[in-house]
């Protein structure tokens, strides 16, 4: 970027806070082992193209190995009374507070995102996550499913490489606190903080076998979710493999819960704030380069305000700082990987071609990794593929509107159902809009906000089943 | 006895609230539990199903966006109106289920205390599973359940009044709309139920009734595009397992057959507790968040 006021001096993280040893081993009954054929990864830091370590990849065999492992443990873990997983759970939750600089070092150099983001974001939520399903623990019987509900069994679970220890902790903390034991497929573009949490499993003192992880591709995954002695299966990630573990589990009796991606529609009105409003679609859509299921990456603004807002807006995106992700002023830091940024240039070569309008602040790209400069799309319609594609980038399209109903209409017309925005002054047309927007979240003059109390999950494709509050353990429970 | 010729009724299904025959003109042959002809019932096609999904669509908007009262009023005005018909289902249960005329009533009966109980669960659903979440922030956060939108619902082969009426109303209740395949081999009642919904206020297309060949009707429901969940009750486990994988194509909510009580037998199973579960299979959770803002943070004591 040219010299601007906001250049700022290099403020860089220490890395010294970690240790990434050179390599790591598959996590199965308390042990790190080899994979049954040997085979082994590299996983790169997305900012620097650097390989960080070489870690063991799970095959078929290997699930076959921790899902046993899982089904040992289970037997001990969900009869121990609540109060003592409970506390195994508090343990955890302390002591990723004790080693969250380290952590959240370690996921800015393995998935590319802001240490500002992984500082103040990630590992935040991920401990109080923990502390949060640590307290039900023993307290299921209050819970509103019934005296005494029981666990599932093994939780086979597969998580996303977008926010790799939350996505864990929305995963292991729930099962764990209702008596399930895990095995965990982190994704192959970023399995180091999973191991990292393994190792903080075994300073917790957690039995053998409760937790299991294993690194590895999307073969692993299929294996897991598709093992004959797995209960239940969680999965985050795209809406293509969602289905495919759909068909996959038709006529089992395992409990499924998918959440998918994608295509929130932020919507302002005349009378919003706009500094709020642009800060809070910049929220949306450039929080975490945009790699986010929840983005709000159309923004539908009324006709009237169009225009100021785009110039606010423009204004803004200026200002973004680009940049080493360690670098504690940066806002917008790597694509995770070589194939999601092909991905993300393609459906933004697609919406040109189409006839959309792309503009990009002025904004050098690092000359390694894997960088994609903010995009914003006008000219916009329903009808283009960057408005009905999950993009799952920092490509924002715009679309305008008259009405409420227009907007209402608009945002709906989609497959996804996940997020939505809804910026105005007006209480009850905040209330009304909300009330007939087909999405899980709905944000009203605030984006991208997370909590652990907060059931999160989508409507019709962006999957099923909630994660997060008392709506999270029922789908680790029998009931 | 008078020697009287009695009026035979021309059974028909129930769609959009009007009473339409099959569009295949295609009706089967419906007999009682000794296999003494009843009666014809439309053997419903495809298209009788993509029709039916088009009702259901089409009244999704008004039937979900009523009061909660409102359809707790009208769920109550079913169970009103089959009172009044109480005979006229006690005979027909009797003669689908082979049950002597006590056992039918009492089924009758159970059915039609299913309504009430389902009719006082619409205002009151909303508390049990939703509320205010006390996130770390100065934000409003809650929780509220939605209905999920058109439910394709496999009525039980065996139960054909009683199992119906248990699946159905907790899918209208929650704020859905219907399209109920009827027990294949025992149609008539409910055939004759959607004579009664349409005369209970309940508006018309929220609860659409086809007869005819459950694995027929069901696959295309299973693979449309714009039902969001289905009910597998009434189907064995082969077709159950095609229709979840039918229906993972646009990721509908699917609720599987549930395991029948094995010791009080498959139609002792509906006179159970139905407990919450089927309210719950078909609602989504929205959960809208608003800035507070932080009044009296600088230390005031009020």
């Amino acid at each position: 970027m040219t010299s601007t006021p906001f250049e700022y001096a290099p403020a860089p993280e220490s890395r010294s806070v970690v240790d990434i040893a050179p390599s790591y081993g598959l996590f199965i009954d308390g042990e790190f082992v080899d994979a049954a054929d040997g085979k082994v990864f590299k996983t790169v830091s997305p900012s620097t193209e650097e390989v960080l370590s070489e870690v063991a990849q799970a095959g078929a065999e290997d699930v076959d190995r921790a899902v046993k492992a899982a089904r040992k443990a289970f037997e001990k873990w969900s009869a121990l009374p609540g109060a003592e997983r409970a506390k195994y759970l508090f343990r955890i939750a302390r002591i990723i507070q004790e080693r969250s600089r380290e952590l959240a070092v370690l996921e800015t150099l393995d998935n590319g995102k802001p240490i500002k983001e992984t500082r103040d974001a990630d590992l935040p939520l991920v401990a109080a996550h923990f502390f949060y399903y640590a307290g039900w623990a023993d307290k299921l019987d209050h819970a509103g499913y019934g005296p005494n509900p029981a666990p599932l069994g093994v939780a086979g679970q597969v998580i996303p490489w977008n926010f790799p220890l939350l996505m864990l902790a929305w995963k292991i903390a729930p099962a764990l606190a209702t008596g399930n034991t895990v095995v965990l497929k982190p994704a192959e573009t970023t399995p180091l903080s999973a191991l990292f949490f393994a190792d903080i499993c075994r300073q917790a003192g957690l039995p053998r076998g409760v937790v299991n992880i294993l690194p590895g591709y999307g073969d692993a995954g299929a294996a897991l979710t598709a093992h004959p002695d797995v209960n239940k299966v969680a999965f985050t990630g795209s809406t293509a493999v969602g289905k495919a573990i759909a068909r996959q589990v038709a006529g089992t009796d395992k409990k499924v819960t998918l959440e998918l991606g994608g295509k929130g529609a932020n919507i302002v009105f005349d009378d919003a704030p706009i500094d709020q409003a642009v800060e809070g679609i910049v929220t949306g859509i450039f929080f975490n380069q945009g790699q986010v299921c929840c983005a709000g990456s159309r923004l539908l603004v009324q006709e009237s305000i169009q225009e100021e807002l785009l110039d606010s807006l423009k204004r803004r995106l200026s200002t973004l700082r680009l940049g080493d992700p360690l670098d504690k002023n940066t806002d917008i830091g790597a694509i995770n990987s070589a194939e999601q940024l092909a991905r993300i240039t393609a459906l933004a070569d697609t919406g040109e071609a189409e006839g959309a309008e792309r503009w990009s602040p002025s904004c050098e790209l690092p000359s390694t990794g894997y960088w994609f400069a903010p995009t914003l799309f006008t000219n916009v319609t329903q009808a283009h593929t960057i408005a009905r594609d999950e993009i799952f980038g920092p490509v924002l399209s715009v679309l305008s509107f008259r009405t409420p109903d227009e907007a209402v209409a608009k945002a709906n017309n989609t497959q996804y159902g996940l997020s939505a925005g809804i910026w105005t002054e007006k209480g009850s047309r905040i209330l009304a809009v909300a009330n007939k927007l087909r999405a899980g979240v709905v944000w009203a003059n605030t984006f991208n906000k997370f909590d652990p109390t907060s059931p999160f999950g989508g409507y019709k494709e962006s999957g099923y089943g909630r994660e997060g509050g008392r709506h999270g353990l029922e789908a680790y429970l029998d009931v | 006895m008078s020697d009287r010729l009695t009026v035979l009724k021309t059974y028909k299904l129930y769609v959009g609230g009007k009473f339409p025959r099959s569009e295949s003109g295609r009706v089967y042959e419906v007999t009682d539990a000794k296999g003494k002809w009843l009666a014809n019932a439309p053997l419903s096609s495809r298209k009788d199903a993509r029709d039916a999904v088009v009702a259901a669509r089409k009244a999704f908007g008004g039937w979900s966006g009523a009061t909660a009262y409102n359809r707790g009023q009208i769920l109550y005005r079913i169970a009103e109106m089959l009172e009044g018909r109480r005979d006229q289902f006690v005979r027909e249960v009797a003669d689908a289920e082979g049950l002597s005329k006590s056992k039918a009533a009492a089924v009758v009966d159970a059915a039609i205390d299913r309504w009430v109980w389902y009719a006082g669960w619409t205002d009151k659903i909303g508390q049990v599973v939703g509320g205010a979440n006390p996130v770390a922030g100065p934000y409003f956060n809650l929780s509220s359940p939605e209905p999920t939108g058109v439910v394709a619902v496999l009525a039980p082969q065996e139960s054909s009044f009683l199992g119906l009426v248990s699946v159905l109303a907790p899918v209208i209740a929650t704020g859905n709309t219907a399209v109920v395949i009827a027990s294949e081999k025992a149609p008539l009642p409910a055939l004759s139920l959607g004579e009664v919904l349409a005369t209970s206020d309940v508006p018309g297309g929220v609860v659409n009734i086809l007869t005819g060949k459950t694995a027929e009707i069901a696959a295309p429901l299973a693979a449309h595009q714009d039902v969001n969940a289905i009910d597998l009750t009434g189907a064995d486990a082969d077709l159950a397992r095609d229709l979840e994988i039918a229906a993972a194509d646009n990721l509908k909510r699917v609720l599987r057959p549930q395991p029948v009580d094995a010791e009080a037998g498959p139609a002792a199973d509906w006179t159970a507790d139905p407990g919450t579960r089927r309210l719950t299979a078909f609602l989504e959770t929205k959960t809208v968040w608003h800035p507070t803002g932080s009044l009296g943070a600088s230390g005031s004591a009020y």
